[in-house]
């Protein structure tokens, strides 16, 4: 602090450090604190707040647990809900992974480097290109009368037009689509640091394709795998224009969910509540590969 | 070898479906623009027509929803920019503790999902009496631009020598000089680079505008509004205007980056060039 | 009023590392001084110091009279020329060099004015629009000297300017620093852990060790009256007797070593049945002549450098001794194995005392 006075004098280093306390301060943690605080009261009018109904309650939480039924393996619809979207966005993590994977070694290990140049610079123009846009053009993909279906059936794979839209099948193809980039690059920047001579040592020694890959180049990749995992992961759970786009009402998403709750039913702190809790899984998540894949933050925020 | 060849040869096939993957759902959304079907597709092609540019140019709404979208960028790069330069700033010069507690809070808002941002602001607030629209959209989405912007002016931060400031501050320099003449100057390249990602990344915002817009229209809840009701070609041919813009932005972003560092490069030889024929005339 | 720079009891810790003791100096207006030192001994500290980028723990500093203290660099009579240079990359040579007016507010014409008669100075005449990259490191280091030179100060402060340029660029620097030093007038106080700048260049030297400073004077005095072990040896050459101090006569002592008892000057705080050092540079050993300090050595290696040779022997009690010889024709006799005899003058050698050694 003291250096910052020294380099850049009193006036100027006051200046910016309220800067920096107005984005920390009042756009990033008060507003998660407000939040929080604001989940832990029921839902009053106005008038109420402060007065005598106005108390904390962990009764917004417990909203979301109410009626689960673990004997009858039944569930009610906002923890449906919100089942749906942590198994969806772990799916289509790891189908992004999947994917990905194949694309990225052979940008970072077998292409030459003018030629991944290009692919590169290629592969960057999806990844400007709006998130809805990218849907979007799946709904057309995918509508009943659209050309994946006309497609598939002239090659006789299905013999009746399938309602693509209707099931959660739309949303994941969407998610994996949308976010798919995510996972490509931070995979592309592991791969990109192996050492091209530990993967032609490892076949010296006779180990098999499989073996090599997962010896030698995915533990390597870990970092990126890490990385790519908690982006997609991340966007996945808390989209909303996917699910909006090419869900239908049984495939409601998380987001939906908190969506209608502050502007349909009005009820903030219970849709506060539940956006906590979406973020508690995110966070989770990120934890969990953390100490899975042992990265650090700085590695993430690149 | 054998064993490898034929894997390269996989993995190519691989690639190339990837990318058909990749831009054919794109191509197909283009050029549904140009069929005369009012719901947006290729099949069936009912014939080839320009009118859905005209329905656009004539729908109110959009230039609407678009005069917002600007309005908002705009603002978001007069918040961002200079709160991303003084984070960075200010990072680079605290102690090493103070330092990393004060990164993970200032990138936090990057691994937020973006409705949970939108969410925050819209409650915060709110408790201070303001309500949704253009202004607190502009707050929602600084508040994670200002950290992409505060990493790039970062990563160049660490590249500047602060003897310059101190070798300016000994010439007389005031400190407003210094960081006028000697840090800005430094700065710039991602000073402007950081300005254009946060007007891109307001520009295509969704999640936390979505929350924090009141009953203010951006280009992107427009065209997801029209998606959901009221789809016709029109929005097709606005997305297709959208790509070729971003297209050219993105590739005029990419050749700008790689000129930049061809010239740092060549400042590198030049310096060494000088040094050795220096050397020869000694 | 002159311009003198004083350094009164001045101290700088950091935590609880001391990195300058207690340093008392006045450096003279329109004087070269140099500070020489072994690397991490506090120098780079005192010129931070003099400049106004730290503040001294204790003490004061004062430039013509005037207290120092709470003036930040920008407001001091100093400039400081930066062991890297910190030449400003985006500026032109001229804008560089002018950088010190144009924050004072001086025209643009005048600035450039003053910049072009400033590059006749280092005699770059033609360099004016150059970009700094495009420089070679001895016109870096003329651009950096011009550039301070043009905000007119009274006291210029170098610290290892020269260290970054190869040997031969060295020298001519080493010549040309001197002369510009000699043209303006300027008080410069010059870093370097380089004895031979130091020597060449200054009026007066400070050896520093460890914070402290041991000895100031004149290079001469520096290189032949050393009042401490500690810079008996840093500067120059030495051979070492250590022994006790068997009398101490007319500024003579004598000192009882394993070569035998042998005499120098005796330096301050020499006393009788103390333990002492008797230091002789190599040039000073004469060979096979009758003086009062005999000797024999064995030659064990021979470095021949053209106009003269150093000779490396095993001395009595095995201590490693260096005789300079000059080249006179002689030298062809001395080849390894050799035992010479070899003498020195009581008034080529110091007497010092040891514990002042074990302290430093
Ligand atoms: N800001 C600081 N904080 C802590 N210790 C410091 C600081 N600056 C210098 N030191 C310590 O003080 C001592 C003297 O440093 P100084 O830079 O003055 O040495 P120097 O004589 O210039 O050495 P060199 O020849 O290597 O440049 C060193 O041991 C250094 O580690
Ligand atoms: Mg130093």
């Amino acid at each position: 602090m003291s250096e910052l006075f020294r380099r850049y004098g009193t006036g100027m280093t006051l200046t910016m450090l309220a800067g920096v306390a107005v984005w920390v301060l009042a756009m990033v943690v008060l507003p998660y604190f407000v939040m929080v605080e604001y989940s832990f009261h029921p839902n009053l009018t106005v008038v109420e707040m402060g007065g005598p109904k106005d108390h904390y309650t962990l009764e917004n939480y417990a909203a979301l647990f109410r009626g689960v039924d673990l004997l009858h393996w039944d569930f009610p619809d906002d923890f449906r809900v919100f089942l749906r979207t942590m198994w969806g966005a772990s799916l289509v993590t790891f189908i992004c992974l999947l994917v990905c994977y194949p694309v990225a070694f052979y940008l970072a290990k077998v292409a030459t480097p003018e030629r991944t140049a290009f692919l590169l610079l290629i592969l960057v123009i999806p990844f400007w290109i709006n998130e809805i846009l990218r849907t979007f053009s799946w709904y057309i993909l995918l509508a009943y009368s659209g050309p994946l279906n006309i497609v598939l059936k002239a090659l006789g794979i299905i013999d009746a037009p399938v309602r693509w839209l209707s099931g959660s099948a739309g949303v994941l193809i969407g998610m994996t689509y949308a976010f798919l980039l995510f996972m490509m690059f931070p995979l592309y920047n592991a791969l990109e640091t192996l050492d091209r001579n530990q993967i032609e040592a490892a076949r010296d020694l006779g180990a098999p394709t499989w073996r090599i890959h997962w010896r030698v180049v995915i533990p390597h990749a870990k970092p990126g795998i890490a990385v790519g995992c908690i982006m997609v992961f991340v966007l996945a759970a808390s989209s909303y224009v996917v699910p909006a786009l090419l869900g239908s009402p049984g495939t409601r998403w998380f987001t939906e969910t908190i969506y209608s709750w502050f502007f349909e039913a009005q009820n903030w702190p219970l849709g506060s509540a539940y956006a906590f809790i979406l973020l508690g899984l995110c966070v989770a998540f990120i934890l969990l590969m953390m100490r899975l894949f042992r990265v650090g933050l700085t590695d993430i925020a690149k | 070898m054998q064993a490898s060849r034929a894997s390269d040869r996989l993995l190519q096939i691989y690639l190339g479906v990837f990318l058909v993957y990749l831009f054919l759902p794109l191509v197909i959304m283009a050029a549904a623009t140009f069929n005369t079907s009012r719901f947006p597709t290729v099949t069936p092609w009912l014939g080839t027509t320009t009118r859905w540019f005209e329905a656009l140019y004539n729908d109110a709404g959009m230039w609407v929803a678009l005069e917002n979208s600007f309005i908002i960028g705009f603002f978001v790069i007069l918040v961002s920019v200079p709160l991303g330069v003084a984070a960075a700033v200010v990072l680079n010069g605290v102690h090493a503790r103070a330092r990393s507690l004060l990164y993970a809070v200032m990138v936090s808002p990057l691994l937020t999902p973006g409705v949970i941002i939108g969410i925050s602001t819209l409650v915060f607030w709110d408790r201070l009496g303001v309500k949704g629209g253009l202004h607190l959209a502009v707050i929602g989405q600084s508040s994670f631009i200002t950290a992409y912007v505060m990493l790039m002016v970062l990563a160049r931060l660490q590249r500047f020598d602060t003897s310059l400031e101190e070798a300016a501050l000994d010439l007389g320099a005031s400190h407003g000089q210094v960081f006028r003449r000697i840090l800005a100057p430094h700065l710039k390249p991602a000073i402007l680079s950081g300005a254009v990602l946060a007007f891109f990344q307001s520009f295509e915002n969704y999640n936390t505008t979505l929350f924090t817009r009141g009953t203010d229209t951006t280009l992107t809840i427009y065209i997801a509004s029209k998606v959901r009701t009221g789809l016709t070609p029109a929005v097709n041919a606005l997305g297709l205007i959208l790509i070729l813009v971003t297209v050219v932005g993105a590739v005029a972003y990419e050749v700008m980056r790689r000129r930049e560092s061809a010239r740092e490069r060549a400042a590198l030889r030049n310096a060494e060039r000088a040094d050795m024929e220096a050397l020869q005339i000694a | 009023m002159s311009q003198d720079v004083v350094l009164d009891h001045v101290t700088m810790r950091f935590g609880d590392f001391t990195a300058v003791r207690d340093i008392n100096l006045t450096v003279k207006a329109g004087e070269f001084f140099s500070f020489l030192g072994p690397s991490g001994c506090g120098k780079t500290t005192i010129l931070r110091i003099l400049s106004g980028f730290t503040e001294p723990t204790e003490g004061q500093v004062r430039i013509g009279g005037r207290d120092m203290a709470g003036i930040g660099p920008n407001q001091r009579p100093t400039a400081l020329i930066f062991q890297n240079l910190a030449l400003f990359p985006l500026m032109t040579v001229w804008e560089n060099i002018a950088f010190g007016l144009e924050v004072r507010g001086v025209s643009k014409e005048k600035r450039r004015k003053r910049a072009m008669e400033l590059l006749d100075l280092i005699a770059m005449p033609d360099a004016a629009d150059k970009r700094i990259s495009e420089l070679s490191g001895g016109m870096k280091q003329r651009v950096a000297i011009a550039r301070a030179l043009a905000v007119e100060p009274k006291v210029m402060l170098l610290d290892e300017p020269l260290s970054a340029l190869d040997l031969k660029l060295r020298q001519h620097m080493r010549a040309e620093l001197r002369a510009i030093q000699r043209r303006t007038g300027v008080t410069f106080i010059y870093i370097t852990h380089d004895q031979g700048e130091a020597l060449t260049m200054s009026d007066r030297v400070a050896v520093m060790s460890r914070g402290r400073i041991e000895q100031v004077g004149a290079p001469s005095d520096i290189y032949d009256a050393p009042r401490t072990p500690f810079v008996a040896t840093f500067v120059g050459e030495n051979n070492r007797f250590a022994g006790t101090v068997a009398s101490v006569e007319g500024g003579v002592a004598r000192v009882d070593t394993p070569a035998g008892p042998l005499a120098g000057k005796a330096g301050e705080g020499v006393r009788p049945g103390d333990p002492a050092v008797l230091f002789v540079r190599p040039e000073r050993m004469r060979m096979g002549q009758a003086c009062p300090n005999q000797l024999s050595a064995r030659i064990h290696h021979v470095d021949f450098e053209g106009s003269f040779a150093n000779l490396f022997l095993a001395g009595p009690g095995g201590g490693e001794l260096i005789v300079q010889a000059s080249n006179d024709g002689a030298l062809p006799s001395l080849s390894p194995g050799i035992e010479l005899s070899l003498g020195f003058p009581p008034e080529s050698a110091v007497v010092l005392p040891a514990s002042a050694e074990a302290a430093a």
